[in-house]
């Protein structure tokens, strides 16, 4: 079966700061669409992508800020022009069939962008509107989705004076308005109370159930792991793993990871460390530390600390991590995703 | 082209003008109404200004009006919408090539010069008469003469909202709006400026002027102004220019 979503070769590289609807990028200040001369570094936002993310996919994009997630999902939703390489929403190549493509896609993008002169009931009778629904299914769904998202009691009141969560809400609604066969959700959680966010995991499983394509972008680990069939992990632009959440756990050599720190650093004692019993992997880390994979945790503890002391270097931290996707990504990195 | 989902986005831009239409009225038509008070009521009355004057402001008045209106209605909700919050943002995303988005601010803004430029007449008459001496002999020339200054204005929105900045559109206004309407030729006709030969040759970059002179030459016939064909093809031309020029600055803005 067609992809629904496939890119290849796709790279991006922004001549200057990317703008704010690229990624979150609150450390560059926009300036009023001049270019200054000093502004024409050139940032690789992405080399090289290649996704093919079945129809009916919870797809998840998993990495850092500033991995080149939401810049991936700009071009896949018409928002961003790439600089090489094609996307496609099923037969449609992005770019080039930009109306027939928008047809297929509902984006909630990183930060709330509700149009703040309408109440929360008009942004999605004119959003569906746009999308040529009848008057009758505009408020039928309206007020399905109001009532969803548990809005109808401020449905009809200026979005403008929305809390952050409601806003994120609002988007949400507004993205699933036209039905849209593939919805792209752009760290979807980011500012949601713990209550809202198992009400936007439900929808999202529940929409995805519908047989609908999704494709989310996130840093969250826990959300990653809860919600997505496939996973494709990003840095710097590329892909650096993909997989189901649980074939790519099973890749992490041992699985368990011993965070050490020791007082100093010692060649002979991370000679030592790998030769235990279970060991696959000892990566020095900074400080005089090391990282640890091995296939059991807390039962190496002993042996390391004897380890240690028999070579007079003092343990002075552990942490033990059980086979995650956070240690997928520092396993395949070296930072840790909340880096 | 999506003809459904074009409406659907001018249904939506009607919805928020009515919604401030109040504010939209008094800041149309507080200024130019003024205007004519003082000077073609005040300064005439009193004898400062003569009585024929009243008939040479008016078409400069609804110039004004209308480029003021067309300008703003295009351009401010372009700045704020394109800033942080990308407001627009569902509305790039609507099923429809991106230029009709553009295209359908300037048709939104091309409706409000309009209304405003058909508002000006009666409401200056109400002020100015008796005296105001209006001669419409060509209601065909009034007609195309008012749609090109209307789109000008629009498409004059579109280049600048999608070029300024929201902390500079003071400076838009005082250095851009305030110049165009002094040397527009909206108070007095282009021929009072033959005693500065160079200063008449250098408003002609202004698009206002063509405005002003346009209507002067629609509505007042009487007076002397710029010779018609000029000023067509100087209105056609700065309207296609301005389209073009809008266009792209909002593909820019639009796209990263």
């Amino acid at each position: 079966m067609d992809s629904a979503i496939r890119t290849r070769e796709l790279r991006k590289i922004y001549n200057s700061a990317p703008p704010a609807a690229a990624g979150r990028t609150g450390l560059f200040s926009q300036s009023g669409g001049k270019k200054t001369k000093d502004q024409k570094q050139q940032i690789i936002a992405l080399d090289g992508i290649d996704l093919d993310v079945a129809p009916g996919q919870i797809f998840g994009l998993l990495g850092p800020n500033g991995a080149g997630k939401s810049t991936t999902v700009g071009i896949l939703t018409t928002r961003v022009r790439p600089t090489s390489g094609t996307a496609w929403i099923g037969p449609h190549d992005v770019w080039r069939e930009q109306t027939a493509a928008k047809l297929q896609i509902g984006v909630v993008a990183q930060r709330p962008n509700l149009d703040f002169s309408l109440t929360a009931r008009e942004i999605l009778l004119f959003h569906g509107a746009y999308f040529g629904l009848s008057s009758h299914e505009r408020m039928q769904r309206a007020n399905l989705l109001l009532d969803r998202f548990k809005l109808t009691d401020r449905a009809d009141q200026l979005v403008r004076g929305f809390s952050g969560g409601m806003m994120q809400r609002m988007s949400i609604a507004r993205a699933m308005m036209h039905d849209p066969q593939v919805l792209f959700l752009d760290e979807p959680s980011v500012g949601l109370d713990p209550q809202t966010r198992l009400l936007l995991w439900e929808i999202i499983r529940e929409y995805n159930q519908k047989g609908r394509t999704i494709l989310l972008t996130t840093h969250n680990m826990e959300e990653a792991d809860a919600l997505c069939e496939e996973l494709a992990i990003i840095d710097h632009g590329r892909i650096i793993a993909s997989g189901t959440p649980g074939t790519l756990k099973a890749s992490i050599p041992g699985g368990y990871l011993l965070r050490l720190r020791f007082g100093h650093h010692s060649q002979p004692l991370h000679d030592r460390l790998a030769t235990l019993s279970g060991v696959t992997e000892v990566r020095p880390a900074g400080n005089g530390g090391a990282d640890l994979y091995a296939s059991r945790g807390g039962s190496l503890i002993a042996e390391i600390a004897n380890a240690a002391a028999a070579l007079g270097v003092e343990l002075s931290d552990v942490h033990i991590s059980e086979p995650s996707l956070e240690n997928l990504f520092l396993h395949h990195t070296g930072r840790s995703l909340r880096e | 082209m999506n003809w459904k989902a074009f409406l659907a986005l001018l249904a939506r831009d009607a919805h928020v003008a009515r919604r401030n239409l109040a504010p939209l009225i008094l800041q149309t038509f507080l200024q130019p109404l003024l205007f004519v008070f003082i000077f073609g009521r005040v300064m005439v009355g009193s004898g400062y200004m003569p009585a024929t004057y009243k008939s040479l402001l008016l078409p400069g008045i609804m110039a004004i009006s209308m480029v003021f209106t067309g300008v703003w209605a295009v351009a401010m909700p372009l700045i704020s919408e394109f800033q942080f919050t990308r407001e627009i943002e569902d509305r790039l995303l609507a099923p429809i090539d991106l230029p009709w988005v553009a295209i359908e601010k300037v048709v939104a803004g091309l409706i409000q010069a309009l209304v405003a430029g058909l508002m000006v007449i009666p409401l200056a008459w109400l002020i100015l008469r008796p005296g105001l001496e209006l001669h419409i002999n060509n209601p065909l020339l009034l007609v195309v003469i008012t749609l090109l200054v209307a789109g000008f204005s629009a498409c004059g929105g579109l280049a600048l909202g999608c070029s300024v900045s929201q902390q500079h559109i003071g400076l838009m206004f005082s250095m851009v709006m305030t110049p165009m309407i002094f040397f527009g030729c909206t108070y007095y006709p282009w021929s009072a400026l033959s005693k500065f030969p160079i200063l008449a040759k250098i408003v002609l970059i202004n698009p206002l002027v063509y405005a002003s002179e346009g209507l002067r030459a629609a509505l007042v016939p009487q007076f002397p102004h710029l010779w018609l064909p000029m000023i067509l093809v100087a209105l056609t031309a700065f309207d296609i220019l301005l389209l073009v020029l809008g266009l792209r600055q909002f593909r820019a803005k639009a796209v990263s």
